[in-house]
């Protein structure tokens, strides 16, 4: 039976009724149609499909959608101000932080989760951050590199 | 399948009362319940289709449970909804407690600890799984509640089987306590997996209280992970360090017993005698560790 699930995605009231079987991966892709969300590996083991509830990083695939009754859902799409992307991915394109892209929307909302309570994090901070997720293309490094970078931007751009 | 295929009925009790009625009527009524809390575990069991509820209660809005809270008298009390990030950022089990926080660091990815319970994790009944080994070494102690009452078992006798606690079906963890380590007192832990933050292939946790003198090690507590049908303490291992100066002579035979008391089974990772061996290697190394903290200690 269907129940009645109310909670905030990307800053909007959302309600709508679902089965309570349904994970949260799957009401933001399949009812609200917010793809950028990835959907990968099954067992909760590549951090892919990660979005932020209640500003935590969280795996929407390893998430029962019940559970963010009441809470704010953050995806992909909630980041850039309408055509001017967020300074994570203007960072991420301008230091070739992806290739196929399949992993970067869950690395970049572990990295916005991240630099929202650590706005200038070390190396060491980003690696443990992010030590759960999966990308089979940059080698990591860039990714690093370009959370690095943002942090930079977002600092400066708060001055 | 990525999905939960069967669909439940689900539950989210406002108060800790509120979720003891509902599993004390399910369990009456026999139903086939389960009883969820930030459920990275049992998520994954659900979508892989080993278990089929027919109804889910999420206690995961009992905000009331989710607390750590210190004092030197009482020690260490783990609400039932506090997050493994709750414990690995706490500065008191950072301070009192720091091989609590070492685990943590390594339990999985951050966005599990974010979710996922420390209370969840045991109850889940994994014998992977990390909390368990370090929560014997503390001798801590895991608390339930029923609509009956109350009562309190030793982590160590917590885990029955493969999967089977001492709670039963009518019952809820509400908190685990942690007493405060005793003076003199060095607890390591270690566990190795094949991918960081994977599920152990074994784990090895040490507590070694030693004399006033810091001679001669006057208790110690070992508990293994991974190697077994449940979380095990190696008391046969205890008993060859119990009362004696500890040496690496004595170690060695210490770690041997504890690879005969483990009893690990073959999986895709490795074989049972593997990690066996690694059991073998762990007690000494982490052995070792506990013995300096429990001299700087």
């Amino acid at each position: 039976m269907k129940q009645e699930l109310k909670f905030k995605v990307n800053g909007e009231e959302r309600e709508l009724w679902i089965d309570p079987k349904t994970l949260l991966v799957e009401v933001l892709r399949e009812e609200l149609g917010l793809t950028g969300t990835h959907w990968s590996c099954d067992t909760g083991a590549c951090c892919c499909c990660t979005v932020n509830v209640d500003g935590m990083a969280v795996k929407s695939c390893s998430m029962l959608a019940m559970q963010a009754y009441g809470r704010e859902v953050t995806t992909i799409e909630g980041l850039a101000d309408g055509p001017t992307l967020h300074p994570l991915q203007q960072a991420f394109i301008d230091n070739w932080a992806f290739q196929c892209g399949f992993c970067t929307s869950g690395q970049i909302m572990a990295a916005n989760a991240l630099l929202n309570e650590n706005p200038s994090p070390t190396r060491e901070q980003i690696q443990l951050q992010l030590d759960g997720h999966i990308c089979r293309c940059t080698g990591y490094n860039m990714i690093q590199e370009a959370i690095q970078d943002a942090a930079k931007r977002l600092q400066k751009s708060k001055v | 399948m990525k999905n939960i295929t069967n669909s439940f009925e689900y539950f989210s009790p406002k108060t800790l009362e509120e979720a003891l009625k509902l599993v004390s009527q399910f369990d009456k009524e026999g139903k086939d319940f389960k009883v969820v809390a930030g459920g990275q575990s049992i998520n994954l069991v659900m979508k892989q289709g080993v278990i089929a509820p027919e109804a889910v209660i999420s206690i995961k809005g009992l905000s009331d449970m989710d607390y750590v809270k210190f004092d030197e008298k009482a020690g260490l009390k783990i609400g039932a909804l506090a997050t493994h990030r709750a414990i690995e950022r706490s500065s008191v089990v950072e301070k009192k407690f720091g091989v609590l926080a070492e685990m943590e660091h390594n339990l999985s990815s951050v966005e599990t600890r974010n979710w996922g319970t420390v209370a969840g994790n045991i109850c889940h009944g994994d014998p992977g799984g990390d909390v368990a080994p370090v929560l014997i070494v503390l001798n801590a102690n895991v608390k339930m509640a029923g609509v009956k009452g109350e009562r309190t078992v030793p982590a160590e006798d917590f885990t029955l089987d493969f999967y089977e606690t001492a709670l039963a079906h009518d019952e809820l963890v509400t908190e685990i306590q942690i007493p405060t380590v005793p003076p003199n007192t060095g607890v390591a832990y270690t566990k190795f997996s094949q991918v960081v933050g994977d599920f152990a292939l074994a784990s090895v946790a040490v507590a070694i209280t030693l004399d006033s003198k810091k001679d001669i090690c006057s208790d110690v507590r070992i508990g293994l992970g991974s190697v077994a049908a449940t979380p095990l303490r190696a008391k046969k291992a205890e008993e060859i360090l119990r009362g004696k100066k500890i040496t690496d002579d004595l170690l060695a035979k210490a770690a041997q017993a504890a690879m005969d008391e483990s009893d690990p089974t073959d999986s895709v990772d490795a074989s049972g005698e593997y990690k066996r061996e690694l059991v073998g290697v762990f007690v000494k190394r982490v052995g070792k560790e506990a013995l300096e903290r429990a001299k700087k200690a």
